[in-house]
């Protein structure tokens, strides 16, 4: 018989530890998604049947029942378009206005009524669905992919995201992890992926950038390589800028052909997906010559397109230079000029655009670091992550935070807390005060963003402190702490600290939540936090009114003689009426009585004050007074 | 525990960029929470707390002005909050004429040199910094600061208006 092992909680050895359970590296990239695993130290992705590593990031719920996701989805798109959904990756954490159009149709159906305050949701195959549920069937997937090819369980992974992703879209991303029953050992930020990639690869030392353009978002990021350390200097981008865009800008120009030749289309959301798969096809193959042709059919009427390579670096040329002068940007955040960037390396399948390369060479003048696929650089460097934190490696990733946090004041102007750039984990705090005498609540408004102005920043989270003892303006100390974790993820706490009134409510920003669920969670706890306050103040005012009584009756049992008999009358109602409001729960009762006792009884006090004077006084010598008075 | 003492370093002024990279690495070798994945909760919640505490100390004091102004805060030095007044007649003018010169500055390169100089002369202050830390003189180090801080200030208000003039050009 083997003896029970008894743990406390929380303390139970990780499952499976003793059949060496895989940790994967996960790229839940816009376009491909790739899943990877590192032994030894030397990472590889894993492949489908055919030896594909790429999963194409589209997800089918076709009219035959059952999910599709990868190639076969794809494939589906292209005959039942409403039943199948590509880059769900922009929508993570995103409202309804983050999404772009082509010719005004988007290439979503738009669930009626979401993404207004919440996280928006689509209508595929005649349901709603979240953007999160829909992420979860790609990682299942790849899940699935890792335990046939690794024939073992695999429960736990690594997942990249876009440096410049904010916290809804990270949190959204943790989510969809949960879903597709993935434990998440870490968020790692893609771009110090792939330097990891590198970086471990090559024993490279010194300063070095990551340029991320991928399917719909592009990040620029500095790091430091030293000794095993990956220190993440400095980092910027845009969630809404990539290859998405280039395939819209020539779905765009070939809906605005049509319409000149006279083809009347009706653009909805089906033929918007069909020129957007048409104009990627394009796009890749202006990659690899200088001239193409596409053809075009929409509701029966055929037409074709060509597009010259100058001309299409053309229409993509405004896109290139904004991701440059983000570049710029981030060099100076960090206090670097180009001449200290030992190397770039290239992610993201949009830097197979030979404009690309030729920009960013130019602007780094250093060659391009490419040796490793850019499609599977990011998963790679995952599952190198993977590896070290199962298997105890001696590699250290320092990584920052990408956008501002704070706090909106007064007029709208935000105050930030936490700035970017700011090496994670970090927990940080400022106080501020109230503004107007008696104040009992202040609104906290968490915002993300670079902008002054609340209005230009995303919103986090709202909740309301209450229950703050009423104080002239300025005096009350409110002191708000952002802990920001290793995955990059916010909490937010505050609390009043001159009274003692310690309220604390944590607050996780949540996309997945409208502002009215998260404010009835919220109003849940305060209304219990208010609650405990008022009983608190009526505690006080009962001690000490009591207080109060127990010494008029002292004084009256002393010097009751000092009073007429009316005034003793009124004095003793007033007492009456006091007691009886403390037997009540009305604390604003309470302290009227106090106080009409009070002035009631201050001639009494006054008169007993005098005589007190006098009795002291009678009998003593001005030298004794004048010792007695010094004392 | 003060920041300079968390990364076992010497509460000083002086304080080579390597030096405090490898107290922060070595210290975040053995806190950071890529090393307790898979520990107890409460080991966690302590790495991620210590970690944090590390990251708030290298913050403060790679920069040499922040890293002054907090020496200077352990050494009963208290320094008006930011965006308050400046309550020194003599740094009230240096700051007006600057700030004229600026305003003046119609090209990139003009908008460049007054910001070599003001860099200029925040080495210099610092580099007197040192002197005036030995001799405990408060009130001069308090001056000195102040005068940083406007300097530093000064500069970010340069890279603004030469983005400005960049764009305008463009």
């Amino acid at each position: 018989m083997s003896l029970l092992e008894i743990h406390e909680p929380g303390e139970t050895p990780l499952p499976h530890a003793g059949e060496a359970s895989l940790a994967v590296g996960i790229d839940l990239g816009t376009t491909n998604s790739v899943v990877a695993i590192a032994r030894d130290g030397v990472p590889a992705a894993l492949h489908d049947d055919t030896g594909k590593a790429l999963v194409p990031s589209v997800v089918a719920y076709p009219d035959a029942g059952g999910v599709l996701v990868g190639e076969e989805a794809r494939l589906l798109m292209a005959h039942e378009p409403r039943n199948a959904v590509a880059s769900i990756k922009r929508l993570m954490g995103r409202g309804a206005a983050d999404l772009h159009t082509v010719a005004g149709v988007l290439p979503y159906e738009i669930e009626p009524g979401s993404g207004q305050t919440d996280m928006v949701k689509l209508r595929i195959g005649g349901k709603a669905r979240s953007p999160v549920e829909v992420s979860a069937e790609i990682l299942k997937a790849l899940r699935a992919r890792a335990e046939a090819a690794l024939d073992k369980p695999v429960e736990r992974a690594v997942i990249t995201v876009p440096a410049y992703f904010d916290d809804a879209a990270r949190t959204a991303t943790r989510d969809a992890a949960r879903v597709a029953g993935l434990e998440v050992l870490r968020l790692v930020n893609e771009p110090t992926a792939a330097a990891l990639a590198y970086g471990l690869d090559k024993g490279s030392e010194g300063l070095y950038a990551v340029y991320d353009l991928g399917g719909g978002t592009f990040d620029f990021s500095l790091l430091r390589l030293e000794k095993g350390v990956f220190q993440v200097l400095a980092t910027g981008g845009d969630t809404a800028l990539g290859g998405d865009d280039f395939d819209r800008a020539i779905a765009e120009r070939m809906l605005a052909e049509r319409k000149k030749d006279g083809i009347a289309d009706q653009v909805d959301e089906a033929t918007v997906k069909t020129a957007l798969a048409l104009a990627r096809q394009m796009k890749e193959q202006l990659s690899e010559r200088d001239q193409t042709s596409g053809r075009l059919e929409l509701g029966g009427a055929p037409s074709f397109h060509a597009l010259g390579r100058a001309e299409f670096e053309a229409m993509i040329a405004k896109y290139i230079s904004r991701t440059l002068d983000i570049a710029a940007n981030v060099l100076i955040d960090a206090g670097m000029s180009v001449s200290d960037v030992q190397g770039v390396v290239l992610v993201g399948g949009s830097t197979r655009l030979p404009l690309v390369r030729t920009e960013v060479g130019g602007m780094i003048g250093k060659p391009a670091l490419t040796d490793i696929d850019p499609d599977e650089v990011v998963a790679l460097g995952a599952a190198l992550q993977a590896e070290a934190l199962t298997g105890g490696g001696d590699t250290l990733l320092l990584d920052i935070t990408p956008l501002s946090l704070g706090l909106e004041t007064m007029g709208g102007i935000v105050e930030k807390v936490v700035p970017r750039n700011t090496p994670i984990p970090v927990q940080l705090a400022q106080e501020f005060t109230t503004y107007q005498d008696g104040q009992t609540a202040m609104a906290i408004h968490v915002v993300q963003g670079e902008r002054e102005m609340v209005a230009d920043c995303r919103s986090l989270a709202r909740f309301e402190l209450s229950g703050i003892p009423p104080m002239t303006a300025g005096a009350a100390r409110i002191r708000v702490s952002f802990a920001v974790d290793a995955d990059g993820l916010l909490a937010v706490s505050a609390e009043e600290r001159t009274t003692g009134v310690a309220q604390r409510i944590e607050v996780k920003p949540s996309y997945g939540l409208s502002h009215d669920d998260m404010a009835d969670m919220l109003y849940d706890s305060l209304e219990h936090a208010e609650a405990d306050v008022t009983q608190r103040l009526l505690v006080e005012a009962r001690v000490e009114a009591r207080r109060n009584l127990l010494a008029l009756e002292a004084a009256l049992a002393k010097d009751g003689s000092l009073l007429a008999a009316d005034e003793r009358a009124a004095l003793d109602g007033a007492r009456a009426h006091l007691e009886a409001a403390i037997a009540g729960e009305d604390r604003d009762a309470i302290n009227a009585a106090a106080e009409a006792l009070e002035s009631l009884s201050k001639p009494f006090a006054e008169r007993r004050m005098d005589r007190g004077i006098r009795e002291a006084l009678a009998g003593l010598s001005v030298g004794e007074l004048e010792s007695r008075v010094g004392e | 525990m003060d920041h300079f003492a968390r990364l076992g370093l010497p509460a000083a002024l002086d304080l080579e960029p390597a030096t405090l990279d490898r107290a922060y690495f070595t210290a975040q070798r053995q806190w950071h929470p890529d090393r307790f994945v898979g520990r107890p909760p409460d080991e966690r919640a302590k790495a991620s707390t210590e970690a944090a505490g590390l990251n708030d100390a290298y913050r403060t004091l790679k920069d040499p002005l922040s890293r002054a102004v907090y020496l200077a805060g352990l050494n009963g030095v208290e320094l008006p909050g930011d965006g308050k007044t400046i309550d020194d007649p003599d740094l009230l003018m240096e700051a007006m004429e600057a700030r004229e010169a600026l305003h003046e500055a119609a090209t990139p390169e003009a908008v460049d040199a007054l910001a070599v100089r003001s860099r200029d002369e925040m080495t210099k202050a610092l580099a007197g910094l040192g002197t005036l830390f030995l001799r405990h003189d408060k009130a001069a180090i308090r001056k000195a600061l102040l005068r940083l801080r406007y300097l530093d200030k000064f500069a970010e208000e340069a890279r603004a208006r030469r983005t400005n003039l960049q764009r305008v050009k463009a």
